[in-house]
């Protein structure tokens, strides 16, 4: 093998592909040959970096310098300057928010800084459809462990000492629910992997799978063993096609490897990874439903008992996880439930991957040792809030989650303390709301997507989102009653109860949580007929500030209604019968000249 | 493809780590060919392409090999800079082919600086 010199890593998650690195990679492997570089250096495309908002990525390596944002244009300068003259380029680097200095080397960064990774290990350190560079990572050793050195005892003890609990939502301890399945008595048992992910703006799974599908792979060998099952399935969403991709290839090579199939590693043990393709809806993620999905029946959840572990695939005892949950388990048996259980907190050990978009400077994909507080991670992980404005909220969990305040940033994040303050860990969805961020806005916008995903089986959940959305509405358009809010707690109180699955047992979390913490925003809409954010249309007006109008009439040209006229260099005039509050003369005016009231 | 058995991995892993350590910012050894306009000029790919060569042959996994701009001394190029983990750098000037490989077999694989190569100047004096 050729030694080379320099690895580029180039990040190929969606993310920057969808920003031409693929385009980027051919300009890179072409200035490279045109400057006979290409046997000292090597290209490499890797999954996810996690630092999406800085796309397209490539991180060099052995001095770990970071480049950003790059463009073919800046190749050609790049190559000759950094890959064949050896001085990086400092205009390609990332340079933090009121900085002026670059950082030029990841491990340094603030963004990556307090992280830890454990279900992302080899995120950009390896070609994720390469099986030989997962394997230089101490790949498929977890599995050789379990196959030759443990019994499914074991490899059930060890999962369950180390604490690993669900990552997909619920936060079921991992080691209890394969203890359920592997006791279950019956000749055929399954393994699902889930990675439907249907959390809008969420992308852990997607990101794990891209930049390391093997880690998947063989946590569900593991779990299979440790079950005893023979066949397993992923159900993936068909909306992640490089995903899918990846993780075909990455079976195909592990076949080809004897690491699935019959005789796994020379033993007899024998299993088999289907890939299957969800349509997309968010119910689909729900395991119950989720089984139907793949047995081809509407994806409706049913109640349980039977848990999945008793009577689950085609009526077979089947163990469910998460990707995430997934891809913790080789760590965890190659370095020990004691290495695994000293991260984290009392109750929730070990590191979790969130994706931390909205209102932050660095948004991107994050994994970071439970415990950690909310303020870290958006202050030294996230940067703080975009243009400096004041932080409002920050939703945790997903669309069903709830929005915690500013006076609970210190809050230590677990599965537990995000529970008490009125939110959940879900899968890890993170977004943060500035003071620009109407409440009952935001607790509107979820209902509507919840009542639309809601599958209509409960008729709590059918029937009390679709109130709540319009008792919602209502409050946002200025005609709230007095006793919303209390209608709202109570119809939030029936949703919970009279649902059988998570969908609307956490449903009310964003309603109940935004009355928690932000009533007042609610009792402002109600009696005052006034939104504090000045977001809700009905409620506001643009109005023009004539001191400071200088007549650029630059809105004027930009009013999609023509509300707005004038001379130039004179004020202009805003017609409220004709504005229909889109506020692009708020966006376009570049003197302050316009209001919200 | 061969079905492998559990030692096979751990081949398979020392193989592929001879070339992925060097994502892991570690090694025994830092090898720097300072590849200004002026070191290029000089040779410095050629010193480069030597060095890989090397690397290669003596089939070691802990020596990573870097280049960085000109070090500012255009009329001793090709110039080097060997780094070995807890020390400090040493710096060799006017680098031949020949000179690199009595480096790399004595100082590099080795730990003893070759006096003789080395820039002897200042602080940097090295004897
Ligand atoms: C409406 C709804 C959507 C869900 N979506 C997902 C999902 O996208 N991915 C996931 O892993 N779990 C999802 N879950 C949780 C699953 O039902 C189940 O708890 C999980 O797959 C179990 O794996 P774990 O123990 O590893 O977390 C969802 C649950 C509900 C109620």
């Amino acid at each position: 093998m050729a030694k080379y010199r320099m690895h580029l890593m180039l990040c190929a998650g969606t993310g920057c592909v969808s920003n031409k690195s693929i385009k980027i990679s051919e300009v890179l492997e072409k200035e490279l040959k045109k400057h006979k570089l290409e046997a000292e250096i090597l290209v490499v495309l890797t999954g996810c970096n996690g630092f999406c908002a800085q796309g397209p990525i490539m991180v060099v390596h052995p001095d770990e310098i970071f480049y950003q944002m790059l463009t073919e244009r800046d190749i050609p300068h790049l190559v000759e300057e950094h890959f064949l003259k050896g001085r990086p380029v400092r205009k390609l680097m990332y340079t933090p928010p009121k900085e002026k200095t670059p950082v030029p080397k990841m491990s340094d960064i603030g963004f990556f800084k307090e992280q830890r990774l454990v279900a992302l290990r080899n995120r950009g350190l390896i070609d994720p459809e390469k099986i030989d560079e997962y394997i230089a990572r101490d790949g498929y050793s977890a599995l050789a462990r379990a196959l030759t050195s443990m019994t499914p005892e074991t490899i059930i003890k060890e999962i369950k000492d180390s604490g690993l609990r669900g990552r997909g939502g619920a936060g079921f301890p991992t080691g209890r629910k394969w203890e359920f399945a592997a006791r279950a008595k019956a000749e055929e048992k399954y393994i699902i992997c889930n990675a439907d992910e249907g959390d809008p703006g969420a992308f852990m799974d997607r990101s794990i799978v891209e930049s390391d599908p093997h880690s998947v792979l063989e946590g569900m060998t593991i779990g299979a063993m440790a079950i005893g099952a023979r066949h397993g399935y992923i159900y993936i969403r068909s909306e992640y096609p490089i995903a899918v991709e990846r993780m075909r290839k990455a079976i195909k090579q592990a076949r080809e490897y004897g690491l699935l199939g019959e005789d796994i590693l020379g033993t007899e043990f024998e299993f088999e990874v289907s890939v299957h393709q969800g349509a997309g809806a968010f119910v689909c993620g729900e395991e119950t439903s989720l089984i139907a999905s793949l047995e081809g029946r509407p994806p409706e959840p049913r109640i349980r008992p039977p848990f999945p572990a008793q009577s689950g695939l085609w009526g077979k005892p089947t163990n469910i996880n998460n990707v995430e949950t997934w891809a913790n388990v080789p760590e965890i048996i190659n370095r020990g439930a004691s290495w695994y259980s000293q991260l984290g907190t009392d109750t929730s050990k070990g590191t979790k991957v969130f994706s931390l978009v909205g209102k932050v400077k660095n948004t991107g994909l994050i994994e970071v040792p439970m415990g950690i507080t909310l303020r870290k991670i958006i202050y030294d992980i996230g940067g703080g809030i975009l243009e400096d404005k004041k932080f409002k909220a920050i939703q945790t969990g997903g669309p069903s989650g709830g929005c915690i305040p500013e006076k609970l940033l210190d809050l230590p994040i677990d599965y537990e303390k995000l529970t008490e303050v009125g939110s959940i860990m879900g899968s890890g969805g993170m977004i943060v709301m500035d003071e620009d961020t109407c409440m009952v806005d935001v607790a509107r916008y979820f209902v509507d997507f919840l009542r639309g995903e809601s599958c209509g089986k409960c008729t709590s959940c059918r029937e009390g989102l679709e109130s709540m959305y319009q008792v919602l509405t209502g409050i946002c358009e200025g005609k709230g009653k007095e006793d919303d809010v209390e209608l709202l707690q109570e119809l939030g109180a029936a949703i919970k109860d009279g649902s059988m699955c998570a969908l609307g047992g956490t449903a009310a979390n964003p309603v109940l949580s935004t009355i928690r913490y932000f009533e007042n925003e609610y009792q402002s809409h109600i009696r005052d007929q006034r939104c504090p954010a000045g977001v809700c249309r009905e409620l506001i007006q643009y109005l023009i500030d004539r001191e400071e109008c200088t007549g650029c009439l630059l809105c004027v040209k930009n009013c999609p209604g023509n509300a707005i006229s004038g001379k130039r260099k004179e004020p202009v005039h805003l017609d409220q019968e004709k504005c229909i509050k889109c506020g692009v003369c708020l966006e376009v005016c570049k003197f302050k000249a316009v209001l919200v009231e | 493809m061969a079905k492998l058995k559990p030692e096979d991995l751990e081949k398979i892993s020392q193989r592929m780590r001879k070339m992925t350590i060097l994502r892991e910012g570690s090694g025994q050894a830092k090898v720097t060919v300072h590849m200004g306009t002026c070191g290029i000029a000089a040779g410095a790919r050629k010193i480069m392409a030597a060095i890989l060569a090397l690397v290669e042959e003596k089939n070691t996994r802990d020596v990573i090999v870097t280049s960085s701009g000109c070090a500012g001394l255009c009329s001793r190029e090709p110039m080097m800079t060997v780094e070995l983990k807890g020390e400090a750098p040493v710096k060799y000037v006017d680098l031949t082919e020949k000179k690199v490989r009595a480096i790399f077999a004595q100082h590099v694989m080795n730990g003893n600086i070759v006096v003789k190569y080395a820039l002897a100047m200042g602080s940097e004096r090295v004897s």
